[in-house]
């Protein structure tokens, strides 16, 4: 089962050629990609993506239609997830993972629901039911640990002193930390989470930060992220990968990921010039008016750039399932290397502008350009965006 | 050959009965997401205003065409059985609406057994018999086709051509697949949400009227206790052809009238029902959301 | 374009007129819907032929009654109501509650006086006031019995509130001994006292108590796991028909056979369920609805085996426990073991603790399994099923288990049914049963064993209540049988239990562990589940 190359040892989850197919849909298109082990992994790409297709296939809820996932246990044992039925991916494999919608069991209280998550291991110390009917003590010790190891995960999850009443009651930024706890008590290799950050306040969202610094520090849990808001992805992630329209656009450390101009093109849409290219082939002839009629040229070249989210709206709705339908040309990824290719790279400055940029601008230079299409006309936005030229 | 086709004829008439009563169930079951249990007690209760109806044309006229008691049975059978099915949504249905889903199911179970008891304390309990109305009987090549065979056949027919109109083709039935759709958005769109699930609790109970008038007329016979049974065929039918499908309930219904005629004529009569239930639970198992409907998308 | 035009909001009406108003569209309603079906009655006459009896003024009392009763409603029932829930501006508090009204000494007080007189005067009631005037008098004293009790209960509300099981528990093992006593001083003699009480413990006491055990079997595969299972009444059956044909044909115990009729109604449960269960929501209760009718069905046709609708009688009667009989032709005769008087009472108030046993243990074994893995994952699963398999729950193998938990304890009711009875047929097996059943879980709260155990005595025992009204016969006729009645009124009372409490009586659930302190969730929480 194990493979046979060697620079996979530290790779906890291997995703080679997975393709996802929904009628005649492509939602993921031969994506592969690498999570290795005590890392947090990142995955990225505006919504529609398929970002949480790739964690459906992971965790089971999917068959692909292609491809493999490995998964490399600490103890040496390998899975190969597509194979594996739906619950045993975290009984044996040791996967767990979130929901983008929050699932929680809300009339249960949040002990209940951390106690449900050891449900296997639990069941083994019952006896299947028979013994723990009869009171043996076995369950009853077994029982005891449950209790303090959902303790000690309310603790972590700044949780424990609601640790008695219904998961529906909480609030929605510790629905998700109990939803991360929740998960964690399963006692995961690797942790899926689906957007956790969603939704939250900056508070709630530098709790959860340290939250998931916790689990990877202490616990050596392997993360793999979705998630939009590029202040958590910045500043946590080891790693990045990012997908655009099912296909990997784009894949490395953080720093170069931001740097990439594939990325760039796909948050950010291209650049000034291509823009109405761009904008005829999507057929949305409301923002073209709005850009004839618009800003400008005062406001510079980067202004601008920051109406093109076009059709891709950001961080604002999130779709259920992730469903994608593929204008011709809608894909800006695609567009910035179709350009180069034909025009050799011309100095433009929707490219330019991250190279150029300092160090210094870290998360705040990435952040407005993730939450910019959700809010085009936002001046103080376009002007952080384009404030180096 | 001619066995087989006397079959057939006699498992459309009866599919015929149990499509009309299915699409009540699958329309309510579409607009509104809930079990209508009292519905074959509607059915019972259309089947038993025609009787009454029969009588009192009976007992006010010397005699009167067939065709024009069987259209005021049918005609006074709607009306009120309409009256009650919205009555019966109103009452019981409405508010509980939005909340805990099995609340409504038990009202309708409810309602179910208040509605046939209540034909039971104010009509008795006996069987009620009717001289037969129509006994003309065509011979054609060793097939005997009743005239009331012909005549349910051609109701139906003409009902469900009238209702295919009603939904597919006015404004009211746009308003209900919106409603079936989206509730809350076809509300905010200006649809009076109410009076469109009113109206379809109307028009199943009209069509399960119709249905009852045709079964009296059939069998000559009817008892408080008469509900239950088509009631769950037809049930069973909506679910077959695909609960939420107008065609699927036509289909089920059909298909659930075949199955039985079918199997008495061939098996054993004592099992007609159980092989109906058991290819209910067969075909489930193989096409989870019946045989029209559409497959249930698991959201993660 | 407004979402819901109700001509009551447009217009501003004063509560009187508003209400002469729906009075009158009741009354319209209500002439619609009765005209036909209480304005005229079928009847057959001699020579057989239906007829048309004309009952018009019965009509015209429904017609008026129903206004009135809307008017009453609209007029004075709904603003008392409404004022129910606003707060006194000055004191800050609520009105006083209903009960507090309702309950109140000087009325305790009349109840007694009056229980008292009319139980002095008992024997000379007739003499005293005419046949009829004494069936209203012995309405009266059980309704100000009922009245004096449910006073008394009002008053220590919150002892009982916090003893309730051990309360119930305790009052349902004392039951046929209090019911002889009573009834023995009343009547004066011992032997009275047991003949007395075989209605009181077999019509109420063992009816409510199987339904009580058959409405905590369904509990779990419907309040517990969230499937809903329109056919549990099929695992009844089988347990009926195991102990039936097993005793009849091989003689073997009750003892034996009420374990074995368990196991084979779970055997069942899982030979359903293995097939049906990855249907969602409605199939799956359109499926076991089909399954219990096709359990009946086959226990009507397969003449050779069951017997067919003539049903198998002459099942033996529990032994107790092997040592005694209950035959009175047997040597071991339980009063000629004991050497007392014979009475058909013994075997009843055994069969009375029998199923009282039985239910206790369903009880203890729900409680015990919610507190363990797979009954937190039961719960689990009717929350949020796709939850549960992220977690590497089986979603399959819990789901069955509960339906062979549940169809188990359905397997012991029914055993012990067809030992009650002496006698089953498939008439007993009908989908009313299930629907009964189920209607008793959901009214009860689903989950809890406290609210089922209580929506049970009350739907059962409300309806049986109805036996007793006699005197009614004053009232409407000597044709008039209240106990015609008992279904109608059982189903509107569903309805109206439901419109009241769409939870259930007892809409919050136990948390099964707690770090702290043990706070009840509300029912506004817990969903129901999809299966």
């Amino acid at each position: 089962m194990s493979d046979a190359s060697p620079s996979v040892n530290d790779a906890i989850l291997q995703v080679e050629h997975l393709s996802m197919k929904f009628g005649g849909l492509v939602a993921i298109g031969d994506l592969s990609f690498q999570a290795r082990r005590g890392e947090i992994t990142a995955l990225i790409g505006p919504n529609g993506a398929g970002k949480t297709t790739v964690f459906n296939c992971i965790t089971g809820f999917y068959k692909p239609s292609e491809g493999m996932l490995t998964l490399n246990r600490r103890d040496g044992s390998s899975y190969l997830l597509e194979r594996l039925p739906n619950h045993e991916i975290p009984a044996r494999a040791k996967v767990a993972r979130t929901f983008q919608n929050i699932r929680l069991f809300s009339g249960m209280t949040l002990l209940e629901n951390l106690l449900v998550a050891q449900h296997n291991k639990l069941m083994k110390a019952s006896g299947y039911t028979i013994l723990g009917l009869f009171g043996f003590s076995g369950y009853r010790t077994a029982s005891a640990e449950s209790i303090d190891l959902a303790r000690h995960w309310l603790e972590k999850a700044d949780l424990v002193d609601r640790a008695d009443d219904p998961a529906g009651d909480l609030p929605y930024g510790a629905q998700r930390r109990l939803e991360i706890a929740r998960a964690m008590c399963t006692g995961p290799e690797l942790l899926c989470l689906d957007e956790p950050a969603a939704g939250l306040n900056p508070k709630e969202s530098m709790a959860l930060n340290a939250l998931l610094m916790d689990i990877k520090d202490n616990t050596g849990t392997s993360i793999l992220l979705i998630e939009h808001d590029m202040a958590v992805v910045m500043q946590i992630s080891d790693h990045v990968v990012v997908l655009e329209y099912g296909r990997k656009i784009s894949d490395g450390s953080p720093h170069a990921v931001r740097t990439d101009p594939r990325v760039i093109a796909a948050y950010l849409g291209v650049e000034d010039e291509d823009v109405e290219t761009v904008l005829i082939e999507v057929g949305d002839e409301d923002v073209i008016e709005q850009l004839d009629t618009g800003p400008d040229a005062t406001h510079g070249p980067g202004s601008s750039s920051s109406y093109f989210a076009g059709p891709v709206t950001d961080t604002v709705g999130h779709s259920e399932g992730e469903r994608v339908t593929v204008s011709k040309g809608a894909s800006k990824a695609g567009q910035v290397d179709a350009r180069s290719g034909a025009a050799a790279r011309p100095a433009s400055p929707a490219e330019a502008k991250p190279t150029e940029k300092p160090s210094a601008a870290k998360s705040s230079a990435a952040k407005p350009a993730a939450k910019a299409p959700a809010k085009p006309k936002t001046p103080g936005d376009s002007n952080r965006g384009g404030g180096n030229e | 050959m001619q066995y087989f086709v006397q079959q057939l004829i006699n498992g459309l008439t009866l599919g015929s009965i149990y499509g009309l009563i299915a699409i009540g169930y699958t329309m309510v079951y579409g607009i509104i997401g809930m079990i209508n249990f009292a519905h074959g007690d509607i059915f019972m209760v259309g089947a038993f205003t025609a009787l009454i109806v029969f009588l009192i044309l009976g007992a006010l006229f010397y005699s009167v065409p067939v065709v024009i008691a069987l259209l005021v049975m049918m005609i006074v059978a709607m009306l009120l059985t309409s009256l009650y099915n919205w009555t019966i949504e109103k009452v019981a249905y409405r508010p509980l609406r939005g909340s805990f889903r099995l609340a409504p199911l038990i009202t309708a179970i409810g309602m179910s057994i208040a509605l046939s008891n209540f034909v039971q304390v104010t009509q008795g309990p006996r069987n009620k018999p009717i001289p037969p109305m129509v006994s003309k009987v065509y011979n054609i090549e060793g097939v005997s086709v009743s005239l009331k065979q012909i005549v349910i056949v051609i109701v139906t027919a003409l009902l469900l051509a009238l209702f295919w109109y009603l939904v597919n083709k006015t404004s009211l039935g746009r308003a209900q697949r919106a409603c079936e759709q989206d509730r809350k958005m076809a509300a905010l769109l200006g649809i009076d949400v109410d009076r469109t699930i009113s109206i379809t609790f109307v028009m199943g109970a009209a069509l399960a009227a119709v249905a009852g008038t045709l079964f009296l007329m059939y069998y000559g016979v009817i008892a408080f206790s008469d509900g239950f049974t088509p009631g769950v065929k037809a049930f069973t039918a909506a679910v077959l052809g695909g609960i939420g499908s107008l065609p699927g309930a036509v289909l089920g219904g059909l298909m659930i009238g075949f199955i039985e005629s079918m199997w008495s004529a061939y098996f054993s009569i004592d099992y007609k029902d159980v092989a109906a239930f058991s290819i209910l639970a067969i075909v489930l198992i193989f096409l989870p959301s019946g045989i029209l409907g559409r497959p249930e998308v698991e959201k993660v | 374009m407004a979402v819901t035009t109700s001509p009551e909001r447009d217009i501003v009406a004063t509560p009187m007129q508003r209400a002469t108003r729906e009075a009158l569209y009741a009354g319209a309603i209500a002439l619609g819907l009765f005209v036909l079906f209480i304005g005229l009655r079928t009847d057959q006459n001699i020579s057989n032929e239906l007829i048309l009896v004309q009952r018009w003024w019965l009509l015209a009392v429904v017609v008026v009654l129903t206004m009135a009763g809307r008017f009453l409603y609209v007029a004075y029932g709904q603003p008392f109501l409404a004022n129910q829930k606003i707060v006194d501006v000055a004191t800050g508090l609520l009105p006083e509650s209903m009960a507090a009204r309702f309950f109140r000494l000087p009325y305790f007080i009349a109840a007694i006086v009056t229980v008292a007189v009319l139980v002095f005067l008992a024997g000379s009631l007739d003499g005293l006031l005419g046949p009829g005037l004494a069936g209203y008098a012995r309405f009266l004293r059980a309704l100000a019995i009922i009245y004096a009790l449910a006073s008394v209960m009002f008053y220590f509300r919150t002892f009982i509130h916090a003893h309730f099981s051990a309360l119930g528990i305790t009052a349902l093992a004392l039951y046929p001994i209090i019911v002889v006593l009573v009834l023995a001083l009343y009547g004066g003699s011992v032997a009275a006292g047991f003949q007395g009480s075989l209605k009181w413990v077999d019509n109420y006491g063992i009816q409510i108590l199987i339904y009580v055990m058959l409405a905590w079997g369904l509990n779990i595969v419907v309040g517990l796991a969230g499937l809903l299972d329109l056919g549990y009444v099929a695992f009844y059956a089988v347990g009926a028909y195991a102990y039936a044909l097993l005793g009849t044909q091989y003689g073997l115990s009750f003892w034996i056979l009420l374990p074995a009729a368990g196991a084979m109604a779970a055997f069942w449960g899982v030979l359903l369920g293995f097939p049906v269960l990855r249907l969602r929501g409605d199939y799956l209760a359109i499926v076991t609805l089909a399954f219990g009718e096709i359990i009946r069905l086959v226990l009507i046709n397969w003449r050779e085996v069951t017997n067919g609708s003539a049903g198998i009688s002459g099942i033996p009667k529990v032994t107790f426990f092997g040592l005694m009989t209950f035959n009175v032709s047997d040597p071991n005769y339980v009063a000629k073991v004991l050497d007392i008087a014979t009475s058909s009472a013994y075997y009843k108030i055994f069969l009375y603790y029998l199923i009282l046993g039985l239910c206790l243990l369903t009880a203890f074994v729900t409680i015990r399994l919610r507190r363990m893995p797979v009954g937190r994952a039961w719960e689990a699963l009717r929350e949020d099923e796709i939850a549960c398999r992220s977690l590497g729950i089986n979603t399959t193998t819990t789901k069955l288990t509960a339906f062979a938990t549940g169809a188990m304890f359905g397997g012991f009711a029914g055993s012990f049914f067809a030992a009650r009875q002496g006698f089953v047929s498939p008439e007993s097996f009908i989908f009313l049963e299930s629907a009964i059943i189920l209607a008793i879980v959901v009214l009860g709260g689903m989950g809890s064993l406290v609210g089922i155990a209580v929506a049970a005595m009350v739907m059962i025992g409300g309806t049986e209540v109805l036996r007793e009204l006699d005197f009614l016969k004053q009232v409407f006729g000597p044709d008039f049988t209240p106990e015609l009645y008992r279904m109608l009124l059982f189903g509107m009372a569903m309805v109206i239990v439901m419109l009241w409490k769409p939870r259930g009586f007892v809409g919050s659930r136990e948390p099964t562990a707690f770090l702290k302190e043990s706070r009840a969730v509300s029912g506004s929480f817990t969903k129901e589940g999809h299966g």
